[in-house]
This record gives C-alpha cells, structure tokens and sequence, in this order.
C-alpha cells in the first residue's frame, strides 16, 4: 500500500511542472494529499471487482492497478492514452483491470456502479462494485436515488464518499447544514462508518469490512473518508501559480500538511519496523523511474491525427 | 405452421420482441416504470415477468435519472437492458444520464468501452393530456453525437427495429407513438432485425416527395391516397430512424419529384423536418422546382382543451392541404 501511494504522490507531482508550462492543457485534478482512500479501498478489492471514479481519479486509476504510462499519455492528450487522447485526465479508463471509467460530472458514476452492481448481481459474479464521489455529490439527487435502489435490491455497491471539505471553493458548512455525510445512508437501512480518510489502515480496514459485507450479498456499504486536497482543484495550486483564488485559509492547509497520509504511514512503517529507510528510500526511487518513464512514453508518443476526428462516435 | 401473412398489433410486435430477444439472450433484461401495471406500457410487457421473473424485468421506483444511469451501468458491465418510460416527458430527468453518459460513452473513452442499450420513451399524446404528458422529443435526441434514435410506425418495423435496437453495441433511442398502439399489419413470427439508419417508400409517386415521421408516416400514407384520388401521385418515404438519417433516399426521390414536404410530430424550431429540408436544400437544390416545406408542431406547449388540441395536432387533411398548395392546385 506505502508503494500505491507514492506512485500516486509522484505521479501527481510530477504533472504539477508540465501543467505550469503549459505542456498539459487539459483540466487536471490532483489527487495530492488524498492517496490513503483510493490505495485503502482498491487494497480490500480483487482485480476482477468494479470501480467508477470521478473527475479527481488519478490515484483510483493507479491504485486499481491502470497503467502509469497510459494516464500520463491520456493526460498529454496522446493516441496512447487509455482513452487515445479523447478523454484527457477526467476520462480514464482500465477496463482490464476493473477501472470502468471516470468522469467529471459530479455524482455522474454512482448511477452507473448501481448497474454495474446490478449486472454482478444478475451474473452471479460475486464482483463488488466501488462508487467513488466527493463531498459535492452529496448535492446531487442522483445519490439518493442511487442509495434507495442499491439498498432495495441489495446491490454488492460500496459508496466511497471522499469529503474533502471543499466543493471546489466552497467550504462544506456552506452547501450542507451539517457535517454528517456519513448519515445520509442510513435512512436507507445502508451500513456506514465515518473514518479518517488519512490513515490508509483505517481506510482498508473499514473497505474490507464494507467489501465482505457487500460480497456475502447483504447489500451495499458506505464510508466516508474525511480528508483534504493538498494541491488545488484543479491544477497544482492557485496560490503557487500566482492567481490566488484558492481561499481555503493558510492555517488550515498546514494543519492538514501535518496530516499528509504518506508521512503518517511511513512513520507506522518505520516505528513498527515493517520497513527500513532503505526500503522506503528504493520504493521511491522505483516510483521515480516510473514516473520519469511515462513521461518520456508519453512526449514520445504521436498525437491522434484529426482525420480520425469522427473515430469511435459509435462502434 | 401458420398463414405467413400473420398480424398483430403494434404494441404486441413489441411484446413479441422482447419474448423472443429475452429467450435468445440471456444479457435482455428491461427495466423502467410501470412493467407490473396494466397501463403504463400498454400490452408491450404481457408475460415478462411470468416468464422472465423479476429479475429480469424489474419495475422500478420514480427515479429516471439512476434508474437510466444504472441500465448505462450494466450494459458498460456486460449487459443488454432495455429502460422504459413509459412518457417520454419523464425521460427529461434522465437527459443527464442519457446525454453526458450514455451518448459521449464510448468515444471519451476512445474505444474502449460501448453502451448496448436501448432507451425506450413513448410518446402520449391527446386525450387533453396537456403540456407535461404529450411531448415528443426525437429532435432533441438526434442532435446529440453518439445515439441512434428509431422511430417505427408499422408493427413490421416496431419488431424489426426493437431487436434490431438490442443487438446494436451503440445506445439507441427507441421512440414509439402510443397512438400506434392499435395499429395492426404484418408481422413475421420469426426472429428479423431492420438495419438502423435505412428509410422505406410507403408509398411510390411522382409529383412530391412527402416525408413522414413516425405517426405523421401514418398520415402521409393516407393523404396520400386520397390525393391519388384526385390525381396527384406523391411518393410517401418514411425515414424510421431519424439518426441517422436515410438522407440518400430522400434526396434520390426529391430529384424525381422536384418538390418535398416533411411532416413531423415534432415542434417547428430545430426539428427534424428543418434538418432534412436543410439537407435536401444542400444536396438537391436544383431538382426544387418550388420552395420545400415543413409541417411541424407550432412552438407552442401542448394544449389541453379539445378546441386547441384540434388546431394543435397535424392530420391527414392538413397534408392534403398543403400538398395542394406547394402544387398550386
């Protein structure tokens, strides 16, 4: 898990320069300071389980096992993207690997891991199907919808909300009047738990139980990870680019730099003796590799052509 | 086995499909409003239920939006669904699910992943039913990249086209009029699909082309045996899928006529019958030999009372009317 998210972590970080230069044009949300929910989750999942994502999906991409080479091609708009350059960091896809696809309309999946769960439930596949959204979607009717149905008909569906707080500028105090996301399945009859959405073990642990309980066909679970982005929402960071209109207080991002989830994992990992430094030094050195790799794939690789504009509108 | 002319009624072509499409392929499932009722969907679901269980053709709660989006969901994990509903007005809280997912699917993903799902709205219109239960939205439909959208008007092509539509990878848009419901005429008892995108000539003629959406195909059909009568031959296409568009086979006649008249149960403004007299004009405009015309919806909400509702909705009479007129007879 410590390696899931330092791939995410600097595959993130990696992009924050090419976006600043200009070299990366599409709107791209990074997953900075939010890599213990999709490393946790997709840790409790098999290859063959289900999940959707949203328009923040680097880390599900990465951490449900999608290449790194494809994202940062896609992200380069290249023809060797995972979606061949018609998708762009909001539309990735790893269908191989169980990653159904993300997009950017909020709340715009869940309806869709509904089916998805649906059709695991029809097929007798036993597969679990993962809804990932963020604290915005709690605004959206289709949640609600999508709750009532998957508990009526007892879909293998977790709902994985990540509350980060901010539904892009604005705070959640001022789009809920309460800060209880966790509560809004239960009149529905749906189990849920509340975690730190920064400790990945926690993270894992309640994914595991929530995935048990949704293979053994007592219906969907939901968790809400409370976390924070480090970076902006959309692009590395308003304030670092010099446009300022990030208004989320000073104070309270560094309260949360304190809690970065892969400083408080490795500290487990080295107080526990479950990895050296060395190790933790050669795991980011890998991570580095790759990175460093997928870009080069990804500058290397040729832009669709425009003849094969009209190419995949039907099949 | 039988007489090889069998008939039987529009609704029951539908019903026929879905037997058999069900049976063949164990992928079908349907699910949208009404299944279990006697009236939302009409005798288009009779047996389904019996024979299929409710696993498979689910009845679900008022929520057209997930209940789309969760058909989306199973056919991008596999599966063939069919969703429902039952008035094509509530299908509007399912645009998002239907344009932003269904619709972009497969080419934001390059490829990668396809949407094998029919969408299913029926269109109720009259009976004072007013605005809210008597839309008819296919243009809406059609301007959208990435959806088929068929609109058969004979028992034969409701058959043809609803299998047609189940073994299609793309999302098709499956528009039906109930008051086609009644309707009877031949319908094969095997299993045949129609190729989406392909119109039929109702009806040969030589003095103008009259093209007929769905129901208005109905209409022009019988203006155009009466005019026969009095001693115009018009040739009556019916495009049975409006995207896309048999364009070939109406500039084909155009060119033999000379003239072209579109009816459409749709509104004027952005409708279909702009978009195909806008294409003829581009590829046929010298064959014209007088200005084309449309009879299309006033802009205007559906009525309620049966004074408006008379004025409101095209008839066969109205399309003798103005095919007198283009002729100047």
């Amino acid at each position: 898990m410590y390696k899931t998210m330092i791939r995410i972590r600097f595959c993130e970080e990696s992009l924050v320069e090419p976006i600043i230069k200009g070299e990366i044009r599409c709107p791209t949300h990074l997953y900075t300071g939010q890599e213990a929910i999709a490393t946790g989750v997709c840790a409790a999942l098999k290859k063959r389980d289900l999940v959707f994502g949203t328009h923040r999906s680097h880390g599900h991409y990465l951490a449900k096992g999608g290449d790194m080479r494809e994202l940062i091609a896609e992200i380069y708009g290249k023809k060797t993207g995972c979606s061949r350059g018609r998708g762009g960091s909001m539309h990735l896809i790893s269908k191989d690997k169980g990653f159904l696809g993300s997009v950017p309309l909020v709340g715009g999946t869940i309806a869709l891991a509904v089916g998805a769960a649906l059709a695991s439930k029809m097929k007798k596949e036993r597969r679990v199907c993962v809804s990932f959204f963020g604290d915005g979607a709690t605004g959206e009717g289709i949640l609600y919808e999508s709750l009532n149905f998957a508990a009526l008909k007892k879909l293998p569906l977790l709902f994985v909300c990540e509350n980060n707080f901010y539904s892009t500028h604005l705070p959640l105090r001022e789009i809920r009047p309460k800060d209880n996301i966790s509560e809004i399945a239960r009149p529905f009859g749906i189990p849920s738990l509340k975690l730190d959405g920064n400790n990945v073990l926690q993270v894992f642990k309640a994914a595991k139980k929530g995935v048990s309980f949704c293979r053994e066909g007592k219906g969907p679970f939901f968790l809400e990870c409370r976390t924070y982005r480090l970076r902006g929402h959309v692009g590395p960071d308003d304030n670092i680019q010099g446009a300022h209109t990030d208004i989320r207080p000073k104070e309270e991002i560094e309260k949360w730099r304190k809690k970065d989830p892969i400083k408080k994992f490795e500290n487990f990992l080295l107080k526990n003796k479950i990895l050296r430094k060395s190790d933790i030094k050669r795991i980011q050195e890998e991570a580095e590799k790759e990175v460093r790799e997928a870009h080069l794939f990804a500058k290397r690789s040729p832009y669709p052509k425009a003849k094969d504009l009209t190419k995949y509108v039907f099949t | 086995m039988s007489s090889p002319k069998r008939k039987l009624q529009y609704s029951l072509a539908i019903n026929e499909a879905f037997h058999q499409m069900m049976d063949k392929d164990k992928s079908v499932l349907i699910m949208g409003q009404g299944l279990k009722s006697p009236w939302y969907v009409g005798s288009t679901c009779r047996g389904l239920i019996e024979k299929f269980s409710e696993e498979r053709v689910i009845d679900t709660p008022v929520s057209e939006n997930a209940m789309t989006g969760a058909a989306i969901g199973a056919a991008i994990a596999g599966m063939r669904p069919v969703i429902v509903h039952p008035r094509i007005d509530f299908m509007i809280y399912a645009l998002d699910s239907i344009i932003n997912e269904a619709a972009n699917w497969h080419y934001m993903f390059g490829g990668k992943s396809s949407v094998p799902i029919v969408i299913w709205g029926i269109i109720n219109r009259g009976f004072e039913q007013a605005a809210q239960h008597s839309q008819a939205l296919h243009a809406l439909f059609a301007h959208i990249p990435g959806l088929k959208v068929v609109m058969p008007s004979t028992p034969y092509d409701a058959k043809g086209l609803m299998v047609a539509a189940l073994k299609d990878q793309n999302p098709v848009i499956y528009i039906d009029d109930r008051w086609l419901y009644t309707e009877e005429g031949y319908v094969p008892r095997k299993v045949y699909s129609l190729p989406i995108g392909k119109g039929i000539i109702r009806k040969k003629g030589r003095d103008i082309t009259i093209v007929g959406i769905s129901y208005m195909a109905r209409e022009a059909v019988k203006a155009g045996d009466t005019l026969e009568k009095e001693g115009i031959k018009a040739e009556v296409i019916d495009p049975r899928t409006i995207k896309p568009l048999d364009i070939n086979l109406i500039i084909k006649s155009v060119k033999k006529t000379g003239r072209i008249l579109v009816v459409d149960g749709g509104w004027r403004t952005g409708g279909i019958g702009g978009e195909i007299l806008a294409e003829v004009s581009e590829k046929a405009f010298p064959y014209l030999k007088n200005p084309p015309k449309r009879l299309a919806l006033p802009d205007t909400p559906a009525p309620m009372s049966r004074t408006l509702e008379k004025a409101y909705y095209i008839r066969a009479k109205d399309i003798t009317l103005a095919v007198k007129e283009q002729l100047g007879k």
